[in-house]
């Protein structure tokens, strides 16, 4: 188990000090996947004030850093792969923290690039692992599928109505937080109670817009000591508290299908970073659906596991609201290349440093940043404060 | 149905999961055992995943499930499953006590008509000389 002391040492010991996106994202067919990392990478850094030279570290998920550091044309001391979906990167800037505290390297380049949308040259799966041969057949294939039978579980224990009113409550709210971002994918478009409810079926219980985007993007986070962090553009925010791990792969494997990994991995972050729930200004929640959210909130221990859509209701997550949630109009309505993660963390350091322009919430002290990984695999959660 | 038009996603077998796939041919369905802890796993694997153990062997399960959950698809995701919308997928409760994933067959795919805890029995369906897939629907 985690040793909660010697995590405590290690709360502080890294700052991020450059958050950025990919230039253009949403439709962008006319960039690979690698132009989208390296346009981030170049972006946060220039975030930072540092240059590639600076790099001694490489972190991504999806390519190994083999190909992204050739083509990015650096030469890392300490890299990590560590590929475990949408929560790949959050867990990436924990590894980074650690790789610094014990001395590995000193500017951690974390990378994401995903033409989810456009690729011309999809990763193709093992055909023999157990998730292609026993799911797969039966047409339990991708996301919504494995995502829409674990909300029927959901809904079964806690109750149909009410589910369903939660998820159109977090739809709707995160709309209204898109519609604040011009970057998001749907900035221009505003989405109704009842235009939620006439909503498609894509996997039932799941609606179209229960269900994230699939767009073209990058991402990119440096992470450094805090040393030099004060020689940084911005003097940085300041990692405090992390968790990460998993359960299972497949959904069918999954051992309680409302109970994710996040009620670990929230905990033990907030334990590090000697914070309570109350204490935070903003919660950043992978919304690969609007049940992911929903049962993230309970997971992490928001609430108790039932009361999520009691916890949600009367649009609190929406901008003005008591509960300030995925400010940046989150997988739903903003970006969702295929692996989010990156991008909670890259809102979560916006809004600590004041620079989240008509979206900025009032006070920003302490935000949570939670990435899902998988079929509500793997999780990673962050605490992060300023510096 | 002839091979050649079958365009969904076929299973290729492990060396561990041969046996699994070769019964489900002849109409068995199994599951591994421990016989340390005494627990039933799905999928085949060469331990036991609830204690480590390598002292496994295999069970003949009766077929008897219960609906622990579902989906209705009404977007394909694999095109080879685009005359077939829309479909149920499960999970299901094997009366041995362990979960697999399937599809439920003969009900309408209408929310109202299927209940979590519902009874359901294996129904094989052979696609080819070596693979049969399990699937399930409400016992008669």
């Amino acid at each position: 188990m985690p040793n909660q002391s010697r995590l405590k040492n290690l709360s502080g010991g890294a700052s991020i000090v450059g958050v950025a996106e990919s230039d253009s994202l949403g439709k962008v067919p006319e960039k690979s996947p690698l132009a989208l990392h390296s346009e981030a990478a170049l972006n946060a850094l220039d975030d930072a004030g540092l240059q590639l030279s600076d790099v001694d570290a490489l972190f991504t998920a999806g390519w190994s850093t083999l190909d992204v550091a050739e083509y990015l044309g650096v030469h890392p001391h300490f890299t990590d792969s560590t590929s475990v979906g949408g929560s790949s990167f959050v867990i990436h800037v924990a590894h980074a923290m650690a790789a610094i505290a014990a001395g590995y390297c000193e500017v951690a380049l974390i990378t994401h690039g995903q033409s989810g949308r456009s690729d011309r040259a999809p990763i193709p799966r093992n055909p023999g692992a157990p998730m292609t041969q026993y799911e797969y057949p039966y047409g339990i294939i991708g996301p919504p599928v494995s995502y829409a039978m674990a909300c029927r579980r959901y809904m079964h224990d806690y109750g149909e109505e009410r589910t369903r009113q939660a998820m159109a409550e977090i739809a709707v709210s995160t709309r209204k937080w898109a519609n604040l971002n011009p970057k998001a994918y749907f900035h221009d478009r505003a989405l109704s109670f009842d235009e939620y409810h006439d909503s498609r079926w894509v996997a039932w219980p799941f609606h179209l817009v229960d269900c994230c985007l699939v767009t073209d993007a990058g991402a990119a986070i440096v992470v450094t000591t805090p040393e030099r962090a004060k020689d940084c553009r911005d003097g940085g925010v300041t990692v405090l508290g992390v968790g990460e791990g998993h359960d299972h792969s497949m959904i069918s494997q999954m051992p309680d299908l409302t109970r994710a990994f996040g009620r670990n991995t929230g905990p033990q972050a907030l334990e590090m970073a000697g914070v309570d729930h109350t204490d935070l200004d903003l919660a950043m929640i992978y919304d690969s659906f609007t049940y992911t959210v929903l049962v993230t909130l309970e997971n992490l221990g928001f609430c108790s596991p039932g009361e999520g859509p009691d916890f949600v209701a009367d649009q609190v997550t929406a901008p003005g609201g008591t509960f300030p949630l995925n400010t940046n109009g989150g997988g739903l309505s903003y970006t969702h290349p295929g692996m989010y993660g990156i991008f909670t963390v890259v809102e979560a350091v916006r809004q600590l440093r004041g620079e989240a322009d008509d979206r900025q919430i009032e006070k920003c002290d302490l935000a949570l940043a939670h990435g899902t990984g998988g079929l509500l695999s793997s999780t990673g959660t962050m605490v992060l404060g300023r510096s | 149905m002839p091979s050649s038009e079958y365009s969904k996603p076929l299973p290729v077998p492990q060396p561990e999961s041969d046996y699994y796939w070769e019964q489900a041919r002849h109409g068995k369905l199994v599951v591994q055992n421990c016989v340390d802890c005494e627990g039933a796993q799905f999928y085949p694997r060469v331990l036991c995943a609830g204690c480590g153990s390598r002292n496994l062997e295999w069970l003949e399960a009766s077929g008897r499930a219960t609906l622990y959950t579902f989906a209705i698809v009404h977007q394909p995701p694999h095109p080879g499953f685009r005359d077939d919308l829309p479909y149920i997928t499960a999970i299901v409760e094997l009366e041995e006590g362990v979960r697999i994933p399937s599809q439920v067959i003969g009900i309408e795919p209408d929310p109202d008509l299927l209940h979590i805890g519902m009874q359901l029995e294996v129904a094989f369906e052979e696609i080819d000389e070596s693979i049969t897939l399990p699937k399930f629907r409400p016992a008669r």
